[in-house]
């Protein structure tokens, strides 16, 4: 119990000092996974909302495979990404492996088809109250795709904030691909990880509660948005 | 009256019931009123005529293609101002930005909303949500427009005006096509009346005579319930 509390002074003190060397972490966690939020939702919306609204073959198929790669171990999505990565790998040639790009990219693996089952799923709704009205109006199905993400947007803010709530917690991809460089690709989880091996628990603590301070506060934001939007729109 | 859209044996049956069993039709009036109790079949028969739907059986055969807007029984707005839902559905047709927006803005006048114009449309009241999708259709200038009980949720002043607005719009030249529940309204804007029940095709009559001596029982039955 005292190794506890004496973490947690210590964590306080780690937080007040400001110390470079966290937030230099905590800013890379950020960047890292923000950037695959942002690259998964580019993807992930178009092809949630062709997986809804579309008509063609293997479409079904294509609805059951991303639904079951929600649940892709990240460890697995970031041993695929190493190997593609790899020097003898298909990509080896850019040299990205253990660096950020890399572990942005595994990350958007890892979340693109979480996105795109949610967009699926809000579009799919949206689609069966609307698509007599759009069929009436002479929209294609393309068409009809992009007014209902738009017309979902507020909505498809949560699909984004699980895609980033996944990126941002999980290790194995980042651990994987990233290597967990001092100074170059130490994220909070990883981070947390590898000092609680070693039993420095100060630091672990400090990024962990950085982490449930963050994830609770973009929940909060996303919240209120959906809120507020629903009072102004309807 | 020349025939713009014949039915032939219209059947729409998705499961087990026949929803629309065998219904053959002829279409000639500029204005037509489809009356039947609740369930009958009707917004299914507008549907099919819309093309939203696909006959399990039968046929519609156009004299020629019209260009047609609908409003449905219950409005689907967008999450975007009332002018805005006007101007989607004239986007899709018209490229020019300018002229949706005149057009639009003149179409939401019309339905005397021009003040609510920048309004959210989901946040307007029920009988001004419905008439949003009034102006969204009548924007269009459909040769054919197909209405679903369109002054259902409307109050009296609003439903004189729409009632109006339809004659006009037939007036200069277009065909109605219309469901309501309100009989004194298809008296006053039905040239024929089509009554249907349990999906079965019962009569077409010119108005004056549907309401003076129905030919069917049926029919018969079904005026003699309204409250006077
Ligand atoms: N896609 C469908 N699948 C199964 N049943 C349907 C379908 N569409 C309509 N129905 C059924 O068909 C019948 C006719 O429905 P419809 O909406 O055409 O009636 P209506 O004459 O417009 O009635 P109302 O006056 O209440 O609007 C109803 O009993 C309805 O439950
Ligand atoms: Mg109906």
């Amino acid at each position: 119990m005292t190794e506890l509390d004496s973490g947690f002074t210590l964590a306080r003190q780690l937080l007040l000092a400001g110390d470079a060397r966290l937030w230099n972490i905590v800013l890379l966690s950020l960047r890292v996974s923000l950037t695959a939020t942002v690259l998964a939702c580019l993807i992930g919306m178009p092809l949630g909302a062709l997986l809804a609204v579309g008509r063609f073959p293997g479409r079904r198929v294509l609805v059951v495979l991303f639904n079951a790669m929600m649940g892709l171990p990240p460890v697995v999505v970031g041993l695929l990404v190493y190997l593609l990565l790899s020097r003898a790998g298909p990509l080896g040639a850019f040299g990205l492996l253990f660096t950020p790009t890399a572990m942005i990219l595994a990350q958007m693996v890892l979340i693109t088809p979480i996105v795109a089952a949610l967009t699926r799923q809000v579009i799919a709704d949206a689609w069966q109250e609307m698509h007599e009205l759009l069929h009436s109006l002479g929209a294609s199905r393309l068409r009809a795709a992009a007014t209902l993400l738009w017309d979902t947007r507020f909505s498809l803010s949560t699909a984004a904030l699980a895609g980033f709530g996944r990126a941002i917690a999980e290790v194995g991809a980042v651990m994987i691909v990233g290597g967990n460089i001092d100074g170059v690709t130490r994220v909070m989880t990883t981070t947390i990880a590898l000092e609680t091996s070693k039993g420095d628990l100060p630091l672990a603590l400090t990024l962990g509660l950085i982490l449930i301070v963050l994830v609770l506060a973009i929940n909060g934001v996303i919240f209120a948005v959906r809120g507020w939007s629903e009072r102004r729109w309807g | 009256m020349s025939t713009w859209l014949q039915l032939e044996r219209l059947r729409f049956a998705p499961g087990e019931r026949r929803i629309l069993d065998d219904v053959s039709l002829a279409l000639a009036a500029g204005r037509t009123v489809i009356l039947g109790p609740n369930g009958a079949g009707k917004s299914t028969l507008l549907r099919l005529i819309h093309g939203l739907l696909r006959p399990h059986g039968g046929w519609l055969s156009w004299r020629r293609p019209l260009s047609q807007a609908m409003v449905f029984q219950k409005p689907v707005l967008l999450r975007t101002t009332a002018l805005g839902n006007v101007i989607y559905g004239l986007k899709l047709k018209q490229p020019d930005a300018a002229k949706c927006r005149r057009r639009a803005e003149a179409a939401l006048d019309r339905a005397g909303l021009l003040h609510l114009a920048a309004h959210p449309a989901r946040l307007l009241s029920g009988g001004e949500q419905q008439r949003v999708a009034l102006a969204r259709a009548w924007a269009l200038e459909p040769e054919l427009l197909i209405l679903d009980e369109p002054t259902a949720s409307l109050d009296p002043a609003s439903t004189r005006e729409v009632e109006r607005i339809i004659k006009d719009i037939a007036d200069s030249g277009a065909r109605i096509l219309m469901t309501t529940h309100n009989l004194g309204q298809a008296r006053r804007l039905a040239e024929e009346i089509v009554f249907i029940d349990d999906g079965q095709m019962i009569e077409r009559t010119a108005v004056a005579d549907f309401f003076k001596a129905p030919q069917s029982a049926a029919a018969k039955h079904f005026l003699k319930e309204e409250i006077p």
